[in-house]
């Protein structure tokens, strides 16, 4: 088992390390530079330009070798300091990842963990029961096949337009400033609705069907046959199939919860929500490398630490897999 | 993102959706049929086909996509006008004349309409072909050697899911010009194939143990010929599934790439149709002929594919089927 442990551990951060690089990497990789596009805004004379360009090149610490700019990076990830962000300049790549980030955690947690467990629900109860089993499998068929942009487009037609009911975009209403008074926190709640909607019913489906499949699965199995057969009531043996089938949904719910972290780009951009997706959008436009490597780090930490969480749920909650661990080991 | 669950512990959902990935993918269901262990040596034919015509989703999902891809072939040789033409009548209602209207540039819309579901299923066919490709040829060797190959290739795994696709699509589209529905398809194969790698990889590691294998193994197979005579027929109808969910997912990924203007260029997709309408503010003008019927068809496309995914999974696996 500790044998195990390790090697695992080892691998991730040998992944941590690889998907940092290659995540600091892509930046670099894109056409132009940042120092360029950030000069463009201003009127200059090619003589200030040179002078701005160098000193800007030097304050961003752009003006070393590519392999000094990987270290300097590394130092910045170790020591929690990752610059200046070349969009926003005098903010720090903390302070705006720190400003997004709320935003990004409030609107999606409560969608992921909801959608999580309504659809579990609506899914296992459905499952071999005849008139649910009619209306959830096709409703949940139908919101898992909708193109999220749509539903981006829709939602916010029939509750924003045609029945003026939710504002269709920003966090909060423009006339306020961000304080802890009752009328701005109605605000932003009342701006959070449809973006929470739209997430919530896209993740409903599939979480609604595949419990559905593995209830089912789990009912037809010799074990819920054996407990039948002990004489045990349908409503226990459900309960054990609902437990059993939970766990392929868990290790789903770990990574759609890590990669939260990221952001969600579609979400964020249909509803001009200031959470890190649209960060990274708005990073990727104004070529911000320090920004962009900011918020990479908690992607790849989010997905890599919810792969961790999976593989621990497993050998802690699964003896079966605890067994194929050690046979693997040995 | 999302990914589509799986029996085996290692696979994950989706996120799909997307995760989407990246932003909002959308989270795929779960085929569970011979996932969940059943094998299909020796069943006939005969037998599947005559459940699968019993099977009501399998023939309602099969007829409904036999219909939309008729519609795509069909579609745009009875359009009136190509898709980028300019009509010269701006934001027609829908009528005899322009059947579905017209956007503010004066396009037919049914004519968007019709060339949009083809370049949805070309950008499905080549996403689902190159993901599956790439996510079985990983699945297979990973699981069959096992060891420390199996660790380098459930890195290179871990390592792709955390790439963000989006911002990656990016980057490489500043470098084209013009950024093709190939392009496309075969990028979104090369971001979606690590949860296909990770469920094969599981099963083939579950059945390489079986003494069906060993005896392939005593005979002197190599190992390339026991997993493509042995293992693979095993999982067919697994690998059947995922080619389907991946086809579904890879559409609908390509609509939100489009929506976010990052689609190819010079081509009609539905995607591009909504990005347009959301440009253009069609939502205040109540403007719902332009923005409705993309996103409908392609739930409707997608949901078929869903249904008929379903009915297979009952057909291949008698578990499921309907009592």
């Amino acid at each position: 088992m500790r044998r195990y442990l390790t090697r695992k551990i080892i691998t991730y951060l040998l992944a941590f390390f690889v998907g940092m690089t290659i995540d600091w990497g892509i930046p670099h990789l894109m056409p132009g530079d940042p120092i360029q596009g950030l000069l463009s805004k201003f009127d200059l004379d090619s003589a200030s330009y040179a002078a701005l360009y160098k000193s800007f090149a030097q304050s961003f610490g752009l003006n070393v070798p590519l392999w000094q700019q990987y270290l300097d990076f590394w130092k910045g990830v170790l020591t929690g300091n990752m610059g200046i962000s070349i969009y926003a300049p005098p903010d720090t790549v903390t302070s705006l990842i720190f400003g997004a980030l709320p935003y990004t955690l409030a609107l999606l947690v409560p969608a992921v963990v909801l959608s999580y467990i309504v659809g579990n629900r609506l899914g296992a109860a459905a499952a071999r029961r005849k008139a649910l089993d009619n209306t959830v499998l096709p409703l949940g068929y139908i919101f898992q096949a909708i193109p999220y942009p749509w539903l981006a487009l829709i939602v916010p037609y029939l509750l924003g337009v045609v029945w003026k009911v939710f504002p269709t975009s920003g966090a909060y209403s423009e006339t306020l400033l961000p304080s802890w008074s009752w009328t701005f926190i109605a605000s932003l709640l009342d701006h959070w609705f449809l973006p929470f909607l739209t997430v919530f019913l896209v993740s409903l489906g599939g979480w609604a069907i595949g419990m559905r499949n593995l209830v089912i699965y789990e009912l037809e199995n010799d074990s819920s046959r054996y407990l039948r057969a002990l004489g045990a009531s349908e409503r226990v043996v459900r309960r054990y199939a609902y437990r059993n089938a939970s766990l392929p949904q868990l290790s789903g719910l770990a990574l759609a919860l890590g990669v939260v972290i990221g952001g969600n780009i579609v979400t964020e951009i249909a509803f001009q929500y200031p959470g890190l997706g649209r960060l990274i959008y708005e990073a990727i436009t104004d070529q911000d490398y320090f920004l962009l490597q900011g918020i990479f780090i908690f992607i790849v930490a989010g997905v890599l630490i919810a792969n961790f969480v999976i593989d621990l749920v497993y050998i802690s909650v699964d003896p079966r897999t605890r067994l194929s661990m050690q046979g693997e080991a040995a | 993102m999302s990914e589509p669950v799986s029996q085996a512990p290692e696979a994950p959902k989706t996120p799909e959706p997307l995760e989407s990935q990246p932003s909002g993918a959308p989270i795929v269901g779960v085929p569970l049929g011979l996932a969940a262990g059943g094998t299909a040596i020796g069943r006939r034919r005969s037998d599947f086909l005559y459940y699968g015509l019993r099977n009501k989703k399998l023939v309602f999902g099969l007829s409904l996509e036999l219909l939309l891809v008729l519609f795509a072939i069909i579609g745009p040789m009875i359009a009136k006008y190509p898709p980028l033409a300019l009509t010269g009548a701006q934001l027609q209602h829908p009528g005899g004349t322009y059947w579905l209207g017209t956007n503010t540039l004066g396009n037919d819309l049914f004519s968007q309409l019709a060339n949009g579901i083809r370049e949805s299923y070309l950008v499905g066919l080549l996403g689902a072909a190159s993901a599956a490709f790439v996510g079985m040829a990983l699945g297979f060797t990973a699981g069959w050697r096992g060891g420390i190959l199996d660790e380098v290739l459930q890195m290179i795994t871990n390592i792709i899911v955390m790439i963000p696709a989006l911002v990656l699509l990016i980057v490489i589209s500043s470098y084209l010009n013009h950024p093709s529905v190939t392009f496309e398809g075969i990028f979104i194969g090369l971001t979606t194939w690590p949860w296909v790698a990770r469920a094969v990889r599981a099963q083939t590691f579950s059945l390489r143990s079986r003494e069906f294998v060993e005896i392939a193994k005593l005979s002197g197979k190599r190992p390339l010929a026991i997993i493509v005579q042995d293992i693979a027929p095993n999982m067919a109808s697994y690998l059947f599934l995922v080619v389907i969910l991946l086809f579904g997912s890879s559409m609908l990924l390509a609509a939100s790439y489009d929506f976010l203007g990052l689609g190819p260029t010079g081509v009609v997709s539905l995607g591009t149709m909504m990005n347009q309408a959301q440009n253009e503010a069609a939502l205040l003008y109540h403007e719902w002929w332009w923005f409705v019927p993309p996103g409908v068809v392609l739930t409707a496309m997608v949901a078929a594919l869903l249904i008929a995914n379903v009915g297979l999974d009952e057909v291949f696996n008698p578990k499921l089927r309907e009592q």
